[in-house]
């Protein structure tokens, strides 16, 4: 491409044409002053900080929106220019407080930095400063507007990036003011954000208010451990305490951005729930115990099992947020006490394509790409609750008019994209809409269909989003999401899906919960022989070692999972956090430490392996899991335990992670029987909401109180819920065939006729099955 | 039947004096001029009628405009036939024809007069507009207040449509054309084109940073022309050229060069005879003012203000040698702007009209330009400080700082129209603003 050379203070520096004056100037750190510009968002140059003389412009210019034309001559400096700074800064300051040491903005505020520049030393203005009231927009994002200088970007940052319009700037001149409309909360997952951008102290982290000052905060550099992405994280630290997190810009990954999940799980570091010492149970009561008693404790109970010839019936789960080397260190722990029974698929049921399965639970396009595909078919995923920075990608895609979208869901997710096409499929038409796609797609290549996927397939006619995704060829991506595995019949989807892409040259990723793909990398799943989570949860396991896990909540069969904890003789869990649920059942408790606390490696969806180190040492006798395991292993008298240091588990891991294949392809196509749901009438669908899928999420507080996490209600389509003679917000009676439960329902159009939708991850609802029959009706038993 | 009694009423009373020609204003003895066929009874539809009869390649029609020195009534003055060559031709893009007519400069009131007298000049103007540009789409986007004005657009615009003037196939010759009219919801700020761009799609209105120009991305992101009521409503008359078809020179020859031919000039203040002028480019100021009947109570002049408020004032002196024109008026220190003449007699307190001024800026900022936002906010407040007697002679020069850090740092000219009266009051009249405050300082002592 041609390039420019344009001359700025005295130096020629080449530039794009048409770029704009400020990029080039940063490119060559050249210091220009501004606000409101930023260059993630678009050019709203209302700030007129970045004013510059360029010659022979009459007035002086804004850098951020004057594109560079060869032969410019600027200067950013000259009296021109600075007069003109000088002159907006003065504006700025009018009416903005001067009270710099009671904001939680000072010490990191752009306006502050610049005011030191640019600004007086004393004000001419003598006037009444102005004043705003402020509204609470929600948990996470404290407001003071009487500090706003209206330099618009969170309001761009809403309708732009994250693509719902809940900032706007009502009111004219003066009156003018950033707020949400009609007072609304703020409930974009990714609204955090906002508080990065917000270059004053109007808009600050509610959960880190008067915390800390900046200067005192130490960095860490950090992996979050609840996307599949591996977000870089800025830990910062204060006395050994975790005071808040923030991005660390990578433009692979997470570009400027993180979600609310990244930015404010770190509460859980510091709740009172935390788990400190190691307990342990005896005769019925629990007593806090050394390290030394509490391992004696627990290598006795599995010895005990082993000694009795039930090694193979004890079982590892481990959370998906655990770390490669704690995933390997559990499944070598469980391997060398004689059983193969490992898993961290918590959520997954159906597990009959283990055999043939990818050796990964990855995507084939690197992150970047999500914004750049022709077409994207989303197959049972609610993306942008899942994992918000994808769709934050995909959504740029979409928005540049380069990509389609098409999603079959279960339910009609309110999405931050358009799609082109829409397909709501609860139950197995999930499976029979995708195998009449499979079909259309034969016919779009002229392929022949498989028997086994035309038996299946629904009447749908779906042509014109099969041409969608075979005109895209490889520049397809068809994402299977969390509904798709967590199906009952998620074989099936996975190998349409598979049979779908290679049929149209598509290319797939899976998104599996947060760390997964290390769980897979480490082989921390069963091996022939071996029981998956499935199996483990049916019942017939006499001990479990729990890696951070909560079966009852984590897992998608709450019920069953409890059962198969209460039947088992022995339950040891490493757990961050004491939980009464898992005390009932539980013998030994072992405090680990949270992602913040401990070092670890993480392998993200494209492939890439990235290590954290531990921002904090962790508080009481709480140690990381991996020397936990560790010295397990020792009690237990197994080989191959006696690491020093975290480099030793790397350094025996480095064959596998030396080049970790970014494939997602069936190692040989077969299509299972689909798994008829047994019974007619409701069908009862689940999902995660998004702050409840992991123990630290669930002790993350202000999380807890967002929109993201609803109290458990029962969401029902409002033509079925009359039909059922119910109203929205009364009572219902939900029985699922030998459990009931009361809980109010909500109509909510989104969700399918003839579907009831509640969520996992409460206690309330931990308690259902979810395969069952379920009916629902009126609490008095009423009818209309 | 009233209303149309008491429009033929204001006509006459509202000294609508026409000085040279019938461009925009109608003949005052013409009854019901806004009726279609009072309109076509006149020659109205002949030049829409002929231009697209398809004889008339386009280039021509934009030559007769730039030849007749057409210049925008708006208040910055562009060669009208100039932007219209602006408009990407050869492309096949939807593109529009917009009409400002949120006629919210203070002292302003010519393009209402257009529209109620005279909506059929504004909709053949448009409708040849969109023919030579290419636009399928009209907008006429009306100001907030004008209710009236758009009743009687809307009639119009129906009658028109009726007669085949409007709407699909256009005089039969297989060009589609339709025009819809808006009202706007009370900002001035809505007057500047880009702002009006961003109301009419439903959005704030804030203007847009330029560029890109609305001939690249206008309306919806189309190219888009946007021209004033009275510039679109001259344009059937420019082409007709009073039988001399196609003749620019007809026009031009109104006027003075530069300037051409008429244009209205809405005359309020203190004058016996207010109202609109429609004249010839180039009058003197003296000549104008003795039509509106001269200053009132037998009164000496002080002071106008030539365009408008945003435009710099005038003493006396100054004004009375000025013509009415571009050049002149520049020459003399202010503008022509959009024809506001505003007339203040020796008993004008030159501080209580400036707090005035600045009130209505102070209101009308849209807030998004940290200098206007601020800035007009802080000029009103000093302005008012010293009118109720709290000011201090250093105010004067904060006053001028403040006015000089808005001039020309903000996206659109609002800012500029802020600190322009400051500028010029302070220019001209600061020994009234010296002796207000040194007369307080002293009543205070």
């Amino acid at each position: 491409m041609s390039t420019v050379t344009i001359n700025v203070d005295g130096r020629n520096l080449e530039a794009t044409p048409g770029e704009m004056l400020i990029c080039v100037t940063d490119r060559n750190g050249i210091y220009i002053p501004r606000f409101c510009y930023h260059e993630k968002l678009s050019v709203a140059a209302n700030c007129r900080m970045c004013l510059v003389e360029v010659e022979r412009a009459p007035k002086p210019l804004p850098a951020c929106a004057t594109p560079v034309m060869d032969g410019m001559k600027v200067q950013t400096r000259s009296i021109t220019a600075q007069e003109a700074q000088k002159g907006t800064m003065e504006f700025l300051l009018i009416n903005h407080p001067l009270d710099c040491p009671v904001c939680d903005q000072g010490g990191e505020c752009p306006l502050q930095d610049q005011a030191l520049g640019y600004g007086r030393s004393d004000s001419r203005f003598q006037e009444q400063k102005r004043s705003v009231a402020s509204h609470d927009i929600g948990p996470l994002v404290a407001t003071e507007m009487t500090r706003c200088i209206h330099c618009t970007r969170c309001v761009r940052f809403g309708e732009e990036v994250a693509g719902l319009l809940e900032m706007g700037a009502p009111g004219r001149g003066e009156h003018m003011k950033i707020s949400t409309f009609l007072n609304r909360p703020v409930n974009s997952e990714v609204s955090g954000n906002m508080i990065d951008l917000c270059p004053v102290g109007a808009l600050t982290s509610r959960p880190f208010r008067f915390a800390a000052r900046s200067w005192e905060l130490t960095s860490n550099f950090g992996i979050s451990p609840h996307d599949c992405l591996g977000t870089n994280i800025n830990i910062q630290t204060l006395r050994n305490c975790v005071e808040r997190v923030l991005p660390i810009e990578n433009a692979e990954i997470n570009e400027c951005w993180i979600a609310d999940r990244d930015r404010f799980s770190y509460e859980a570091i510091n709740c009172r729930h935390r788990l400190t010492v190691p307990m342990i149970k005896r005769a019925g009561a629990w007593e806090e115990a050394t390290w030394e008693t509490a391992l004696t404790h627990a290598a006795n109970g599995l010895k005990r099992l082993m000694d009795n010839g039930s090694a193979a019936e004890i079982g590892g789960l481990a959370t998906w947020s655990s770390t490669l080397e704690e995933f390997h260190l559990l499944q070598k722990l469980v391997r060398a006490m004689g059983s193969d029974s490992v898993d961290y698929r918590l959520r997954q049921c159906d597990f009959r394509d283990d055999d043939i399965a990818p050796p990964l639970p990855v995507s084939e396009v690197p992150i970047r790409a999500f914004s750049d595909r022709e077409s994207v078919l989303l197959v049972g995923s609610n993306i942008r609750k899942e994992q918000p920075l994808l769709a934050l990608r995909l959504r740029n895609g979409w928005q540049t008019g380069k990509t389609r979208i098409a999603a079959i869901n279960p339910i009609d997710h309110d999405l931050n994209f358009g799609t082109s096409h829409l397909l709501i499929a609860p139950g197995n038409s999930l499976v029979s809409q995708l195998a009449a796609l499979a079909s259309a797609v034969a016919g779009a290549r002229s392929m022949p269909l498989p028997p086994e996927i035309r038996r299946i397939a629904d009447k749908h006619r779906l042509t014109d989003l099969a041409d969608q995704i075979c005109q895209a060829g490889g520049n397809g991506l068809v994402v299977l999401g969390e509904a798709a595995q967590q199906h009952p019949n998620a074989s099936l989807i996975k190998a349409i899906v598979h049979w779908l892409a290679e049929a149209a040259g598509s290319r797939i990723a899976l998104l599996a919960p947060g760390n997964s793909a290390a769980g897979a990398l480490a082989n921390c799943q069963p091996g022939e022989g071996g029981r998956n989570t499935g199996q483990m949860l049916a019942g017939g396991m006499r001990g479990f070692i729990l890696l951070g896990c909560e079966p009852e909540l984590d897992c998608m069969d709450g019920k069953q999972a409890l059962s198969a904890m209460q039947d088992s003789d022995f339950v040891i869990q490493l757990s961050a956090f004491r939980s009464e649920s898992v005390m009932q059942y539980a013998d030994v408790l072992l405090p680990m430490a949270t992602f913040a606390e401990s070092s670890g490696s993480y392998l993200n969806c494209e492939g890439r392996l990235q290590r954290s180190r531990a921002a904090v040492t962790p508080p009481g006798e709480v140690k990381p899991a991996w020397k936990i395991l560790r010295v397990l292993g020792n009690f237990l008298g197994c080989r191959g335990f006696d690491y020093m240091d975290l480099e030793d588990i790397e350094t025996e891991l480095s064959p596998r992670t030396e080049n970790p294949a970014p494939t997602f392809r069936l190692g040989k196509w077969r299509l299972e029987d689909m798994i008829e749901p047994g019974h007619t009438g409701l069908t009862r669908l689940s999902g995660m909401p998004m702050y409840r899928g992991e123990a630290t999420l669930r002790h993350a507080r202000a999380l807890q109180s967002t929109a993201d996490t609803p109290a458990p209600v029962i969401r029902v389509h409002p033509d079925t819920l009359s039909e059922l003679g119910l109203k929205s917000g009364e009572q219902a009676l939900l029985d699922d065939g030998d459990t009931t439960a009361q809980l109010p329902v909500k109509e909510d159009p989104r969700i399918p006729e003839k579907c009831i939708y509640l969520p996992s991850g409460f206690a309330e609802s931990a308690m259902l099955g979810i395969h069952n029959r379920v009916s629902l009706e009126p609490l008095d038993g009423r009818q209309g | 039947m009233s209303r149309q009694r008491d429009r033929s009423l204001i006509a006459e009373r509202f000294g609508t004096v026409r000085q040279a020609a019938s461009v925009c204003l109608p003949d005052p003895s013409v009854k019901t001029p806004w009726k279609l066929e009072t309109y076509r009874a006149g020659g109205g539809y002949t030049a829409l009628e002929k231009v697209l009869s398809g004889q008339i390649p386009h280039a021509d029609i934009i030559e007769t405009l730039k030849l007749s020195n057409l210049r925008g009534r708006g208040g910055a003055g562009f060669p009208v036939g100039v932007k219209w060559s602006f408009m990407p031709r050869s492309s096949d893009v939807q593109k529009y024809v917009v009409c400002n007519s949120d006629e919210g400069e203070p002292g302003t009131c010519k393009d209402r007069d257009i529209m109620r007298l005279n909506p059929h000049a504004l909709i053949e103007g448009m409708a040849i507009g969109g023919y030579v540009m290419g636009a399928t789409i009209g907008y006429n986007y009306i100001r907030g207040e004008f209710r009236e004005p758009y009743d009687v657009m809307e009639e119009a615009v129906r009658e028109a449509r009726e007669a085949g003037f409007l709407g699909k196939n256009v005089c039969r010759s297989g060009f589609d054309f339709d025009l819809h009219n808006c009202l706007g919801a009370g900002a001035y700020i809505c007057g500047e084109e880009t702002a009006l761009l961003n109301s009419l799609e439903g959005k704030k209105g804030e203007p847009r940073f330029k560029p890109p120009f609305p001939a690249a991305y206008g309306l919806y992101g189309k190219p888009t022309t946007i021209n004033n009521t009275e510039s679109y409503a001259s344009v059937p008359a420019i082409l007709r050229a009073d039988g001399n078809w196609l003749d620019g020179q007809w026009f031009r020859g109104l006027g003075v060069e530069n300037s051409g031919g008429v244009k209205i000039f809405s005359v309020t203040g203190h004058v016996n005879r207010p109202g609109n002028y429609e004249i010839r480019m180039g009058t003197p100021f003296r000549d104008l003012l003795d039509m509106a009947g001269g200053v009132w109570k037998g009164r000496r002049l002080k002071a106008v203000i030539p365009g408008g408020s945003s435009v710099p004032v005038m003493p006396a002196e100054s004004i009375l040698k000025a013509n009415m024109d571009y050049d002149s008026l520049q020459q003399h220190g202010s503008a022509v702007g959009a024809g506001s003449v505003i007339v203040m007699d020796e008993t004008t307190d030159m501080v209580g009209i400036l707090e005035r001024i600045a009130l209505f800026y102070y209101e009308e900022s849209c807030g998004q330009c940290t200098p206007c936002r601020e800035g007009t906010g802080w000029l009103y407040r000093i302005i008012r400080r010293i009118n109720s007697g709290r000011g201090s002679m250093e105010d004067l020069d904060t006053l001028l700082d403040v006015a000089n850090r808005i001039e020309g740092r903000t996206i659109c000219a609002l800012g500029d129209a802020a600190a322009w009266p400051v500028q010029s009051f302070l220019r001209h009249f600061r020994h009234e603003f010296e002796d207000k405050i040194a007369m307080d300082r002293a009543n205070a002592a």
